[in-house]
């Protein structure tokens, strides 16, 4: 177990590059998710078939696919994925602003693929606010975005926290792929170093990774917990 | 009573539910400051009817016009006709995360671009006119039926409506507070509002509509100021529809 203490900065880089992934990810996911739920819902015809299409697509292939898509055909497409580097943020995200890209395509595989789920999720609680709510809005004459902006989504929240929060939790665990992609230094590809590079023994160095997807997981399912307890009281 | 061109406007509806011919040619006109109610047996397309005036419910053939207009496509033009149209739910559908006075205050501040303290305080009058003002910072779920719905009626006067479509307002609360929502829809009634009331309570249609329609079947069958109707109704169904709710 000695391997644990005397490679701990390891350990903590790897969780802060891991937790600075999946915030990025995360933000992305939820930004995607809410849009695609959106056009699934949308009154036009041809939004909604590219919102469903999306979620079929995506939900359905492997997160290994979807990896693999970004990191060879974004380059093979000529991108770079800078767009992601965005002044400010890449600041506190320095990973985002590094000259080699994989940070961004990994980053772009996740977010794409976790908003398949964060959509599904989002639409369940949609379906859970009384039809007869957006009835109301649309009675007294708020557009479609309008309604969906200040009644529905507001009150859709409160049906979406628990699969939102099981579609969280496993982006976090799914986020251990970004490390056979290139993105250097996070959780798994520490592991993967500490064990095949640095030729520590497996076992020990695989609880102190585990440690730190718990150490991220955990408290995540505990605040969810603690939300959903309010806005039961809420009601 | 109606003056000058009529407000509602319905030529030749028809509306299926699938196989189901909910509204069967049904014509009909609300002239300004007029009070129809609607009145017949469950199915027979009354709500259907009240419901397509403000197109929540879209029709299959004929056309509806609303103070000349005909009723536009889904899109903003049917936004803002909705927003001229008052709509009272059976099941009130007030908004669940908003206190009562931002439920009041939602579609002038957002639809009517109303600055906020002006709508506040136009909606604590309107509270206030059916007699809640002391629930304004209450959520929903907090209050009666019959506050509740009170509520529903103030959010829809909020918006100025031209008109006023109740679907069946009372069939959802406790015997003991349908009449302090009938009161306020009587006091809307006598200030001159177009109201179409889809209603079971004959007591309102008697002292408060001048004309009652009576549907069944997606068909209407009979139209007649309240008095006539009750005493001397014309068609078989109506005889016969009368004779079952009036005996107890």
């Amino acid at each position: 177990m000695d391997v644990l203490v005397n490679n701990f900065d390891v350990f903590r880089n790897g969780f802060f590059v891991t937790l600075q992934f999946c915030i990025l990810a995360a933000t992305g996911a939820l930004i995607i998710g809410v849009l695609v739920a959106v056009m699934r819902i949308s009154p036009v015809p041809p939004l909604r078939w590219l919102g469903s299409t999306y979620v079929t697509v995506l939900r359905n292939c492997p997160l290994t696919i979807v990896m693999f898509f970004a990191a060879f055909a974004l380059p093979a497409l000529g991108s770079n994925a800078d767009f992601l580097r965005i002044p400010g943020l890449d600041q506190i995200f320095k990973r985002l602003g590094t000259d080699l890209p994989y940070f961004r395509f990994a980053l772009i595989a996740l977010s794409v693929y976790t908003a398949a789920f964060v959509a599904e999720a989002i639409r369940s609680g949609v379906n859970g606010v009384p039809s007869g709510q957006a009835e109301a809005a649309r009675a007294i004459g708020l557009t479609f975005t309008q309604n969906l902006r200040y009644v529905v989504l507001p009150q859709a929240w409160k049906g979406a926290v628990v699969p939102l929060g099981s579609v969280l939790i496993a982006m976090i665990k799914n986020s251990a792929l970004a490390g056979f992609f290139g993105v250097a230094g996070d959780l798994s590809a520490s592991a993967q170093s500490l064990t095949s590079a640095g030729g520590f023994p497996i076992i020990p160095v695989f609880i102190g990774i585990s440690l730190g997807y718990l150490i991220l997981t955990v408290p995540l399912g505990l605040l969810l917990d603690r939300v959903e307890r309010r806005q039961a009281v809420a009601r | 009573m109606a003056t000058g061109e009529p407000l509602i406007v319905l030529d030749s509806v028809n509306k299926w539910f699938g196989p189901l011919h909910v509204l069967d040619d049904v014509s009909l006109s609300v002239g300004r400051g007029e009070v129809v109610v609607v009145i017949g047996p469950s199915g027979s397309g009354k709500s259907t009817l009240c419901r397509t005036i403000n197109r929540l419910e879209p029709i299959n053939s004929g056309t509806i016009t609303f103070d000349g207009q005909a009723l536009p496509a889904e899109g903003k033009a049917l936004a803002r006709l909705r927003s001229e149209v008052g709509m009272v739910f059976q099941s009130f559908n007030l908004f669940a995360h908003k206190t009562i006075l931002e439920n009041v205050t939602l579609g002038p501040i957002k639809v009517r671009k109303e600055k906020p303290a002006a709508a506040r305080e136009r909606g604590l009058a309107l509270l206030d006119r059916v007699g809640i003002a002391n629930q304004a910072d209450k959520y929903p779920a907090q209050l009666s039926g019959g506050q509740q719905q009170r509520a529903a009626i103030a959010r829809a006067l909020a918006m100025q409506p031209k008109a006023m479509l109740f679907d069946e307002p009372t069939s959802a609360l406790d015997p003991e507070m349908v009449g302090e929502v009938l009161d306020v829809m009587t006091s809307l009634a006598r200030d001159g509002m177009t109201m179409v009331v889809v209603t079971h309570e004959m007591g309102f249609a008697r002292h408060a509509a001048n004309r009652v329609i009576f549907m069944a079947d997606g068909k209407l069958v009979e139209e007649a100021e309240p008095k006539e109707f009750f005493a001397n109704p014309r068609s078989e169904r109506a005889k016969d529809f009368l004779s079952k709710i009036l005996t107890h």
